[in-house]
C-alpha cells in the first residue's frame, strides 16, 4: 500500500501519463512525480514495461501476404516503371 | 526492389483509410503510377519513404469514404476503471510480462492476436499507431503527413498503444 501525500500521483492517473513520458512531453515536474510513483509502485513499473514491450512488439508485426492478382499487377507495373 | 519493401507499409496504411483490401490495393497501385510519374519530382528533401506515404494518403483519401469532421469523442481509458479501487490504486497486483509469462510471449501467440487487434482499432488510432510503431516514423514526421497535431498525436497514440496492450494481456491471461 502506497503512503500518499497531496501531490501524488495514483495509479490510475499514472496509467494515463505513460505515453507522454516516453513521448518526453510531460513537464518537468510531471515528470518527476511520474518516476517518483514508478519507483514505489511495482504495479506501475509493471504495467510500464508491459507498454514498452507492446511497443517491441507491434514493430515486428508481419506483413500479411499479397494476394496472386496484386502481385501479378505490380510485378507488371515495376516492369513499366523500369522500361520507361 | 522497391514495390516488394514497401508494398506491404503502403497496404497497411492503405487499409487506414478504406474499408476493403481491394480498394486499399487499387490505392496502392495508384500511389505507384503516381510515383513513377513523378519521380522526378522527388528532390530528396525528404525521406522517399515520407514521400511515397504522403502520395499514398492523398490517394486513398480520395477512394475512401470521406471522414466526419466531428468525430465524437468517446471516453479513454487506459486500464478498465474496474481494476483500480477508491483511491486509484491497483485493486489486484498487475502480473509482470516475464520469466514464465515470456515463453507465453510466442510470436504465434501474439502476432496475429495484435494483427488483428491493429485492424480493430479506429481509423485515426490506427494510422498512428501503423506510421509510428510498425514503421518507426518519428512524431513530427506522423503530424506532417496526417495534417495532426503533436498533442492529438500522443492521444491516438495512447489510445492505439494501450488497447493492443490490453490485447496482449488477454492472450497471455489466455495462454
Amino acid at each position: 500500500m502506497l503512503s500518499l501525500r497531496r501531490r501524488d500521483i495514483v495509479c490510475q492517473q499514472a496509467v494515463e501519463m505513460v505515453t507522454d513520458y516516453l513521448e518526453g512531453s510531460l513537464s518537468r515536474r510531471s515528470r518527476r512525480r511520474f518516476e517518483a510513483h514508478l519507483r514505489a509502485c511495482p504495479n506501475c513499473a509493471a504495467y510500464m514495461e508491459q507498454i514498452k514491450l507492446t511497443i517491441e512488439l507491434t514493430g515486428t508485426i508481419e506483413p500479411e501476404d499479397l494476394t496472386p492478382e496484386a502481385k501479378a499487377d505490380l510485378t507488371e507495373l515495376y516492369r513499366r516503371w523500369r522500361s520507361e | 526492389m522497391l514495390v516488394a519493401r514497401y508494398q506491404q507499409p503502403m497496404l497497411r496504411l492503405a487499409r487506414a483509410y478504406v474499408p476493403s483490401r481491394a480498394v486499399a490495393e487499387e490505392a496502392v497501385q495508384d500511389t505507384w503510377m503516381g510515383v513513377v510519374k513523378g519521380i522526378e519530382r522527388f528532390e530528396g528533401r525528404a525521406a522517399f519513404k515520407t514521400w511515397l506515404f504522403r502520395i499514398l494518403i492523398n490517394r486513398a483519401r480520395s477512394a475512401g469514404v470521406r471522414e466526419r469532421r466531428h468525430a465524437t469523442v468517446e471516453p479513454h481509458h487506459a486500464v478498465d476503471p474496474i481494476r483500480f479501487d477508491t483511491n486509484g490504486q491497483w485493486a489486484e497486483p498487475v502480473e509482470p510480462w516475464t520469466g514464465d509469462s515470456e515463453d507465453r510471449l510466442e510470436a504465434s501467440t501474439w502476432g496475429p492476436a495484435l494483427q488483428s487487434g491493429l485492424e480493430d482499432l479506429p481509423p485515426r488510432q490506427r494510422r498512428v499507431l501503423v506510421l509510428r510503431d510498425v514503421e518507426g516514423l518519428s512524431c513530427d514526421e506522423v503530424c506532417e503527413l496526417l495534417d495532426i497535431s503533436p498533442g492529438n498525436q500522443r492521444i491516438l497514440l495512447h489510445r492505439g498503444r494501450t488497447r493492443l496492450r490490453e490485447i496482449l494481456e488477454t492472450q497471455i491471461a489466455k495462454a
